[in-house]
């Protein structure tokens, strides 16, 4: 056995080891910084609000110049005046959230389907063969097909939007999730076998957190099919007892040869459809990366 | 205490057995489309309790594949493996750190899979982060900690599985110098610790020589035991010591040998 001496020479050299130790760490630890408010004002706000004045001023420019008749080309205090016009009437939040509701609910309907699909495309190589490239070829037929025979199907009601939208948002879904799985790194199955996560184990430790940053882009994209299924829906099939969306809204604004309204009507579809993402997904999708230090700063 | 009577409960065990890890007369081939090739001939290694075994070898000796097939990711064509202490730990080249998780709830997953009740969880894994000497870094995320202290977190996470056999697959390769120096005593430190039985693959000879006590050379396609050397030099060594020079010295010289063979024919 080691004498005394040893004894105390090797708790001096690990007395030399742990300060050696700490130095290093200190040395190479990664400095981690939040980004000050002003900062992300200067480089986060000011850009695209420069943009849209941009957008404004010159859309104003053409109007004043004359370049086309002003029933096909309205100016800014037109579309501005539809706006307080509808807002004083009390329908522009009813509008809204008709449509915005109807999104939602069909969102969360395609959730609920497309990720349970997702992960049994992705786990099992029989419905991965039959139905994986159906699946990613659904992604590019454009919804509004889905229009006529959904309302043929199923009549113009509620139930036919939810269908478009299913149809629509679905396949987004599972597929962002198939490309989630598949992208796992070998190393980490790996590593999570050697710890003894095997089967429905391994799928849920390691296989899903894993899997998370694809499924949230496919969530994302879902989200962006759903709105744009839901207003194709919209603006075929309007009828009065469907109540009025955006998409009817549009609608009206082309029967009416009301250009201002139909403006309003882009510009609205258009807000929500940022709005959501910026307020739900894109924090979501941010948080999960930049927990996995995945966010580079620029 | 109840961790008092594990650890003599897990001393009398390792008395009982003679050997951390048994491999007899292990082959490995790959089939592919030209046939099959002869990966690993017919290897035969015991690991004693306690002890420190490196696995020495060139590139395409297998030596990475003799310990995945000791940590069970793969099956032998022939022979068998034997580890009495159950399944293997296992270290890789790349930490394996999984970024969903702090470097704590990283040691807590591997406590979890091995069934350890959930309030003992964080006491243990905050004692195995005191043991790679990063008490501090419970919450910290993996990519906030740098190479070298991401490999002493994957270190207690595979200590976290309290396996008898610690397998490590060039876990020091991706460092710096200076890093992978201090490590070296880490390891020598924890493997003394511990009681620990360890395989230890590399192609760095002064590696193989600073840490292990007994020097196991593969030489290449396929990989056959070539030879070995038991290291008596008294530790802690030093990398640059007189006598780990000597030794890595003729090692190399030895490896230069199997190597210059492949270009013979």
């Amino acid at each position: 056995m080691a004498s005394t001496d040893t004894t105390t020479t090797s708790a001096g050299k690990a007395d030399d080891l742990a300060g050696l130790e700490a130095g290093l760490d200190a040395l190479d630890a990664v400095q981690v910084r939040r980004t000050p408010v002003r900062e992300v004002l200067l480089k986060k706000v000011l850009p695209p609000v420069t943009a849209v004045l941009l957008v404004l001023v010159v859309w104003q420019l053409l109007v004043t110049a004359q370049v086309t008749d002003e029933f096909k080309l309205p100016p800014p205090s037109a579309v501005w005046d539809s706006l307080s016009t509808m807002w004083l009437e009390g329908t522009l939040l009813d509008v809204l959230w008709t449509s915005v509701s109807r999104a939602l609910l069909g969102f969360l309907m395609a959730l609920a389907i497309g990720t349970p699909l997702g992960l049994l495309v992705a786990r099992v190589k029989f419905v991965r063969a039959a139905i994986g490239p159906i699946l990613s070829g659904l992604q590019s037929l454009p919804s509004v097909a889905w229009v006529a025979p959904a309302v043929l199907w199923i009549g113009l009601n509620d139930q036919m939007m939810y269908a478009v939208i299913l149809l629509g948002a679905v396949p987004s879904i599972a597929n962002g999730l198939v490309a989630g799985v598949d992208q796992v790194p070998p190393l980490f199955l790996r590593a999570g076998r050697t710890l003894g996560a095997t089967g429905l184990r391994g799928a849920w430790h390691i296989v899903m957190p894993a899997a998370l940053p694809g499924y949230l882009a496919g969530l994302k994209q879902g989200w962006a099919f759903s709105w744009r299924s839901l207003m194709a829906a919209e603006i075929i099939a309007s009828s009065p007892e469907l109540g009025l969306g955006l998409g009817q809204l549009l609608e009206n604004g082309r029967n009416n040869i009301d250009m201002p309204g139909i403006f309003l009507a882009i510009i609205l579809i258009l807000l929500v459809g940022i709005a959501i993402d910026l307020l739900i997904f894109s924090p979501l999708e941010r948080a999960v990366l930049r927990s996995r230090g995945l966010l580079v700063k620029s | 205490m109840a961790t008092t009577a594990t650890l003599a409960k897990a001393e009398e065990d390792r008395a009982a057995v003679t050997h951390a890890a048994r491999i007899e007369h292990v082959s490995k081939s790959f089939g592919g489309p030209a046939g099959s090739q002869l990966v690993l001939d017919d290897i035969s290694l015991d690991v004693a309790p306690g002890e420190f075994v490196t696995l020495l070898g060139a590139s395409g000796c297998g030596k990475s594949t003799l310990l995945n097939l000791v940590a069970g990711l793969d099956r032998p064509s022939a022979g068998s493996i034997e580890t009495p202490g159950g399944r293997p730990a296992l270290m890789f080249q790349e930490h394996a750190l999984f970024p969903w998780l702090t470097a704590g709830k990283n040691i807590e997953l591997a406590l979890r899979l091995r069934g350890v009740p959930k309030a003992e969880r964080r006491p243990e894994a905050e004692r195995l982060l005191e043991l790679v000497r990063l008490g501090g870094s419970y919450r910290k995320r993996v990519h906030e900690l740098s190479g070298g202290m991401r490999q002493r977190v994957a270190l207690a996470r595979a200590l976290a599985q309290d396996s008898d056999l610690l397998l490590m697959d060039e876990p020091f390769a991706a460092l710096d110098a200076i890093t992978r120096d201090v490590l070296h005593d880490e390891l020598t430190r924890i493997w003394r610790e511990t009681k620990l039985s360890v395989l230890f693959v590399t192609h760095n000879v002064r590696e193989a020589v600073r840490l292990a006590e007994r020097v196991v050379l593969l030489s290449s396609r396929p990989g056959r035991i070539a030879r070995e050397w038991t290291i008596g030099i008294p530790q802690p060594r030093r990398i640059e010591d007189a006598a780990v020079a000597e030794l890595s010295v003729e090692i190399t010289e030895e490896l230069r040998g199997e190597i210059r063979r492949h270009g013979q024919h």
